[in-house]
């Protein structure tokens, strides 16, 4: 390893951690997964920069971040919500691919839409880590960099690999946008808590998505659900995407970072496939819920892995979305741009 | 929610029930209640499935009264899960696991104990009588849960029962041995929580470095010492340099 390749955190706002595929094994122990909000963005990235679907990457919040490479060029990628990117201050697709020069700042911020959006780096990125997993749970500060959100000044050291794929282009991954639209539970494991009236208000819905968000939870608000048996249950087990309903009869969708046990109903759990569109929801959105079998639901999974399967494309940008001096900025050594592009260019 | 320990022990059905958690996990309800035959055959289930793990199947988490199978839908088919669970099942009670007994040392002094008199207070007990029930009690590891390392104890004597407060206390330091909803827990982190802490243990029941960063299996059997803040000081030093100083009696 060559202790050069290096990222720096310039500034970073708060919620940004790293994330692998999560910590799996230890929730007998209470232990909870962690691992990427959005799975599919989190794997797009990923595998945009070679690394394997599940490596550790920076899941940025939409508090947003700002870094800048060390000494030696990275390549990275960007995939997940549509958040704002800027290179040295001009703008890049929201799903990219590019080599970071030393100096050069890569800015990403909230933007049109989504709450996550994932940093992939080419190579390892050098941090211990903790029952084997680099996933951050900062409420108990296991994982990621000392078990806590990324702060401005950190430099996370890279092992860097080589790279056969473009090296810089836009990342074709057309299922990362994707609308909130209707979300898929099955229900259960404690449907039997609530009356036919109740699970048939329950998918009616609406639902709104509240303030109250975070990688723990997300809480909605909508019609009031009664339970027929009490609220009290003895704890079980909670899936990731369980929706809880406690005593307000107000739902909550326990997220990347729930707790391995719980003492309230659940009245149905969210799909997997369909974890990832919730999680990129912005709060005061708006949605139903529908119920679907088993069978259905391993299918839209099996639908994902063969998405995932056949990975992202990475295009060359189009030429003309660029000025010759940016392009020729990033060493795209290859193509001819013509003078008059220049003209075209509109960045600051 | 003040949890009934063993009264309905004979109501549990023979067979369990199957429910789904999704797509990709699957649970199997014993019953519902917190009951030590009832938290005996999910034990005995899951240690009968993690010897012998049906392929796809991920992660088994024991809880009270169920069973949490974690599993690939695209590896093992759900219906194929359960046939797989309810073959085990005719077997499983020859896995009953053998649990371990341990002593931990516990100081109960209010220095570290910061909610004992408030507890013995609403006890209607003293203290003393508080901490000669606590240390005369057999407990039994039936769950892990909540956050990591943090184990709740079944065997709390009835006039320790004390229901939990109506809102959460700050949080209490790591190793907090606490009682409420009539049970006893320790605690590996520090957290907000609503019950009362009555006492702090040196032993740290999760260390990452260590070979097995958990000490405690689910099943086991705990009984607590008293230790003055003498003790729990020296004992404190021991624990942190990756010693176990909890003993092991034979069962």
């Amino acid at each position: 390893m060559s202790a050069s390749h290096a990222l720096r955190i310039l500034s970073v706002g708060p919620g940004t951690t790293l994330q692998d595929a999560g910590r799996h094994g230890y929730l007998r122990y209470g232990v909870t997964a962690a691992g990427p909000m959005d799975p599919l963005a989190h794997a797009t990235a990923n595998l945009a920069v070679g690394n394997a679907p599940g490596a550790t990457a920076i899941e940025v919040s939409l508090g947003g971040v700002e870094l800048t490479a060390e000494a030696r060029p990275l390549t990275v990628a960007v995939a997940g919500g549509d958040f704002a990117i800027t290179l040295d201050g001009r703008p890049l697709p929201s799903a990219v691919l590019l080599i970071l020069e030393p100096g050069a700042v890569l800015k990403i911020r909230a933007g049109q839409s989504g709450s996550w959006c994932y940093l992939a780096i080419a190579g390892h990125l050098a941090v211990p880590q903790v029952l084997g997993s680099n996933a951050t749970h900062t409420r108990t500060g296991f994982g990621g960099v000392d078990g806590r959100a990324l702060a401005a000044g950190d430099v996370l050291r890279v092992e860097p690999s080589h790279l056969s794929a473009p090296s810089f282009g836009v990342i074709a991954a057309p299922w990362l946008d994707r609308p909130l639209g209707v979300i898929r539970v099955v229900l259960g494991p404690q449907d039997d808590y609530f009356s036919d009236d109740q699970i048939t208000a329950f998918l009616a819905g609406p639902w709104i998505l509240s303030n109250k968000a975070d990688r723990m939870a997300y809480f909605l608000e909508g019609p009031q659900l009664t339970h027929i048996r009490g609220y009290n249950i003895v704890s079980d087990g909670i899936a990731m995407g369980a929706v809880q309903v406690p005593g307000n009869g107000q739902p909550i969708v326990l997220m990347a970072d729930r707790q391995s046990t719980g003492g309230y109903p659940k009245i149905a759990t969210v799909i997997g496939p369909d974890l990832g569109r919730l999680a990129q929801a912005r709060p005061g959105t708006t949605f139903r819920f529908a119920a679907i079998s088993i069978a259905d639901a391993v299918e839209a999974r099996r639908n994902e892995a063969a998405v995932l399967a056949r990975g992202p494309v990475v295009e060359p940008l189009v030429r003309t979305q660029f000025s010759s001096e940016f392009l020729l900025g990033l060493n795209l050594i290859d193509g001819v741009v013509s003078s008059t592009e220049q003209a075209i260019a509109s960045y600051p | 929610m003040m949890l009934q320990t063993g009264s309905e022990a004979g109501t549990a059905p023979a067979v369990p029930r199957f429910l789904d958690a999704g797509e990709a996990a699957l649970v199997v309800e014993f019953g519902d209640t917190v009951d030590p035959a009832l938290n005996d055959r999910v034990l005995a289930l899951d240690a009968a499935l993690r010897d012998n793990p049906p392929a796809g199947a991920q992660e088994f988490v024991p809880t009270y009264r169920s069973l949490m199978i974690h599993y690939d839908p695209l590896q093992i088919d759900r219906d194929v899960l359960v046939a797989t669970v309810r073959d085990v099942l005719a077997t499983s009670a020859a896995w009953a696991a053998k649990p371990t007994n341990w002593i931990i040392p516990c100081c109960y002094d209010p220095a570290l104990g910061e909610d004992i008199d408030e507890a013995a207070h609403l006890l209607d007990i003293t203290r003393d009588e508080l901490v000669a029930q606590h240390v005369a009690a057999t407990f039994r590891v039936y769950m892990y849960g909540f956050v990591p390392g943090y184990i709740y104890l079944g065997g709390l004597p009835k006039p320790l029962a004390i229901s939990r407060r109506l809102s959460p206390r700050p949080p209490h330091p790591a190793g907090a041995v606490l009682i409420g909803g009539g049970l006893c827990g320790v605690s590996t982190f520090a957290m907000p929580t609503g019950w009362y802490v009555i006492g702090r243990t040196p032993e740290r029941l999760y260390a990452a470095e260590r070979a097995d960063a958990f000490m405690v299996q689910a099943g086991d059997i705990m009984h607590f010492e008293a230790i003055d803040t003498t003790t729990f000081t020296a004992l404190e030093r021991r624990s942190a340099s990756g010693e176990i100083i909890a003993r092991k009696m034979s069962a």
